[in-house]
């Protein structure tokens, strides 16, 4: 082979020696600092592999004399985030939360904070667009029907002591008489028929209209218009937390439906829960907290209280 | 070898093949023997003086000015915008430059300078060949500098070769060291004139020399600082014949009719000393073999070879020639400007043509009609852009909001985008929607809902606001309603920008 050697005679250039159907290669030598490039590489390597992680073993790799790693960084990462935003969060857990929205600043970082926190806890059940699930009764947080009040404090309320939750001693809760037994198929269809007068969908009847103003009016309102300071859902409007068909509305006065949601103090600091409060507020719902309006915090007192729903 | 069995093709003889090896392809450094790996030769080349020198000093000087200089002009915008002529602002995603302002979503602007950059390089190397090797590219600049700089510490090219065989004394250490400590604090310089174009030039010049500047402007200034010592130092003409692949596409872009430095072998050959040539005045031709234009060639190439990867077509080998030629009373030229096929046809006797005649090719006004219509087109639409946009994103999850008293509400991201160096009052309006929408935003609540709403937008920025349009119950659709955003600045200039979007409704059950 080597015998084969000869010089190209345009390029003055030998060949290597090897020839392909007449087809012979050059041999142009490397630039030798390619060469020295080539082993600084391998020095380079050989350094690497002491310093950082690099051979695989059984259940991790060698560990690196440096102690780096990709969950350290991480975790060095998270902790420097946490301490950007210290300043941040001492500031809104020192603000009381209704006096929140007088700095926009700051009000804007607790809604990004609690949009944040809502991805991770609450998109579960209410959906990532807050808007719910009608056919399981988790209620849409972005329109303006609060069944237990939509100020930034009820809303932290809830989110704090949760609604119908064990173990919650200031859980919101209260629960709905069954009137399956109670009331003959013609009265429930009666009262079927008065509720959904109530809000334009029915043509009312006075036999609907006397049994509801005996048996449902305690709670609902006369007018159906719903108590938020005992969860009683207003009955005048065109939300339904189950739905608004004669169907629906039937079965929840025959058998009602009683959702539960968690209470967050103790799983949540109340930081974020407070972030949640002003996210869930910023949907487009939010009620302006009245000067006078008393905050409704008597959820314990109301536990007989017929009728029931849950809203956040 | 072939196959012996195989008749040996017979070559027409009328039809001698051009030396195509030698005109374009051969390599200077040859080596015969076995060697796997090449050291590399310092070139030493010698000073020259003449018209490509003066032309190549030229270049460098306002080359190097430019790239020192522009970061420190200094560009009136008004109290809203950087006053630097130049700045590539990343942290706020701008980049200025002079009275043009691009954002991110105009990137095709850059985009269309880097076409024209790269089409401007076809028409330079179609007309001149690879004259931006030699001349313009920042590799030959430095080189240039650092060799300059070898000259003056050094001595001209028999100093050096002698300083470089010399063994390591005291004086040559002192030298050496002196010397690369010019080099590292120009390729400081280097380094630092770089980060200069990425923020306020004065605030980060201070910055950096007390240690105010941020880790990347350090590490940016190393990086830089460390290549150009390294680049433009030591490895030289090695980035051009190893590392750059500008060459390898230039020997693709040139052809005969291509402007290349070439050596005139039909007039050159055969070499020999004046003496020889005296006495034997028939055999010889003009070169006298005096090897000047090897010794002031930057990359170490004998130009008579032919053309080549390691040539930059920087010309100072014609200088040389030129030069001898006249001492010794021959008609400059030897080793000039010229295209392959004049050289042939000078060669066969035709006059001597002019070399500017190579550039009327229809492949220059190509690439130059095309290069000033992307110019042209880009200055168009830099001047007729408008400096107010707005674009909406619907809330898709959910798509619409039932609300108690049975009215519907669509909530939108709206971004705002006010171009102008000054904050501006903007008015959004709703275009086909039925009477009684009404528009809010997260910033004006639902009580002042108006069928317009006027948002302050911040100079130079984009405005990012979430709004809410409600129609009141009853409206009859039960699908989705098109309609638009349309935005009105309230200035003089009052732009406007419309973007469409739908309604949703929930379908009557």
């Amino acid at each position: 082979m080597m015998a084969n050697k000869r010089v190209d005679e345009p390029t003055g250039t030998e060949t290597v020696g090897h020839e392909w159907d007449g087809i012979e290669e050059l041999n142009t030598p490397l630039p030798r600092w390619w060469l020295w490039t080539f082993y600084a590489c391998i020095a380079w390597s050989a350094v690497y592999v002491v310093l950082y992680p690099a051979w695989p073993l059984i259940d991790k790799a060698t560990a690196g004399t440096l102690g780096w790693s990709s969950r350290g960084e991480l975790a060095k990462e998270m902790s420097a985030a946490d301490m950007a935003r210290q300043s941040v969060v001492e500031k809104i857990a020192a603000t009381d939360i209704e006096k929140l929205s007088a700095s926009p600043e700051l009000m804007s970082q607790a809604i990004s904070g609690g949009a944040a926190a809502f991805k991770v806890n609450c998109v579960q059940c209410h959906g990532a667009g807050a808007a719910g699930y009608q056919e399981f009764g988790y209620p849409n947080l972005n329109d303006d029907d609060w069944i237990w009040g939509g100020t930034l404090t009820e809303i932290e309320y809830t989110l704090t002591h949760g609604i119908r939750w064990e173990g919650a001693d200031q859980t919101r809760a209260n629960y709905m008489p069954a009137f399956e037994g109670v009331l003959d198929a013609g009265q429930v269809g009666a009262v079927t028929g008065h509720v959904l007068s109530l809000s334009g969908k029915a043509k009312g009847n006075p036999a609907g209209a006397t049994i509801f103003a005996e048996n449902c009016a305690a709670c609902h309102g006369p007018a159906g218009a719903g108590l938020p300071e005992v969860g009683a859902p207003a009955l005048n409007d065109a939300i339904w937390l189950y739905g608004g068909s004669q169907a629906a509305v039937r079965k929840q006065i025959l058998a009602p439906r009683h959702g539960v949601m968690p209470a967050w103090q103790g799983r949540l600091d109340p930081v974020t829960i407070k972030m949640l409060a002003a996210y869930v507020h910023s949907r487009g719902g939010g009620q302006k907290a009245a000067p006078a309006q008393p905050v409704a915090d008597a959820a314990g007192d109301v536990a007989e209280v017929p009728k029931a729903e849950n809203d956040g | 070898m072939a196959d012996p069995n195989e008749p040996a093709r017979p070559v027409p003889a009328a039809e001698k093949p051009r030396d195509w090896a030698k005109a374009l392809g051969s390599t200077d450094h040859t080596i015969v023997g076995s060697a796997l790996y090449e050291a590399s030769k310092t070139v030493h080349n010698k000073r020259i003086d003449g018209a490509f020198r003066r032309f190549k000093w030229l270049v460098m000087v306002v080359t190097l000015a430019i790239y020192y200089i522009t970061p420190w002009i200094r560009w009136d915008r008004g109290p809203y915008a950087p006053d630097q002529a130049v700045l590539v602002d990343l942290a706020h995603r701008r980049f200025y430059m002079f009275d043009i302002e691009i954002w991110p979503h105009e990137f095709y602007f850059v985009a269309g300078m880097l076409i024209m950059a790269g089409i401007g390089l076809f028409i330079v190397t179609s007309a001149v060949g690879r004259a931006w090797c030699g001349y313009a590219c920042p590799q030959t600049v430095w080189t240039d500098l650092f060799q300059h700089i070898d000259r003056l510490f050094d001595g001209d090219r028999n100093a050096r070769v002698r300083l470089d065989m010399a063994p390591w004394t005291a004086g040559k250490i002192t030298r050496r060291g002196a010397k690369w400590a010019v080099y590292a604090l120009i390729s400081l310089l280097t380094g630092g004139a770089w980060i200069l174009y990425f923020a306020d030039a004065p605030t980060l010049a201070r910055d950096f020399f007390t240690l105010d500047a941020a880790p990347i402007a350090y590490g940016t200034v190393a990086i830089l600082a460390g290549t150009t010592f390294w680049l433009g130092g030591f490895m030289r003409e090695q980035v051009c014949i190893y590392m750059c692949p500008w060459p390898r596409i230039q020997t693709a872009m040139l052809d005969e009719k291509s402007l290349i430095v070439t050596y005139k072998d039909w007039r050159g050959e055969q070499r020999g000393s004046l003496k020889k040539a005296a006495k034997n005045p028939d055999q010889y031709g003009d070169c006298i073999d005096c090897q000047q234009c090897v010794a002031v060639c930057p990359t170490g190439i004998d130009i008579r070879e032919g053309q080549q990867i390691g040539c930059i077509t920087c010309g100072l080998c014609i200088d040389a020639c030129d030069k001898v030629m006249k001492d010794i009373g021959r008609p400059r030229g030897l080793i000039d400007y010229a295209t392959l096929d004049q050289c042939e046809a000078e060669a066969a006797g035709a006059p001597a043509t002019p070399a500017w005649k190579a550039l009327l090719r229809p492949r220059i006004f190509i690439y130059f009609g095309v290069w000033g219509a992307i110019g042209l087109a880009m200055l168009f639409a830099l001047g007729t852009r408008a400096h107010t946009d707005l674009t909406i994103s619907p809330d898709r999850n959910p798509p619409f909001m039932l609300l108690k008293d049975g009215s519907v509400r669509n909530a939108y991201t709206l971004r705002l985008r006010n171009m102008e160096a000054r904050p501006r009052d903007m008015e959004v309006a709703m275009v086909g929607l039925p009477r009684g929408a009404l528009l809010w935003t997260d910033a004006v609540s639902v009580e002042n809902a108006a069928a317009v709403q006027i948002i302050a937008v911040p100079a130079n920025e984009t405005k990012v606001v979430r709004a809410y349009v409600m129609l009141p119950p009853g409206t009859d659709d039960d699908d989705s309603e098109h309609f638009a955003f349309r935005l009105t600045s309230l200035d003089e200039q009052r732009e406007t920008a419309v973007a469409e979007t739908t309604f949703a409704m929930p379908e009557d059950d």
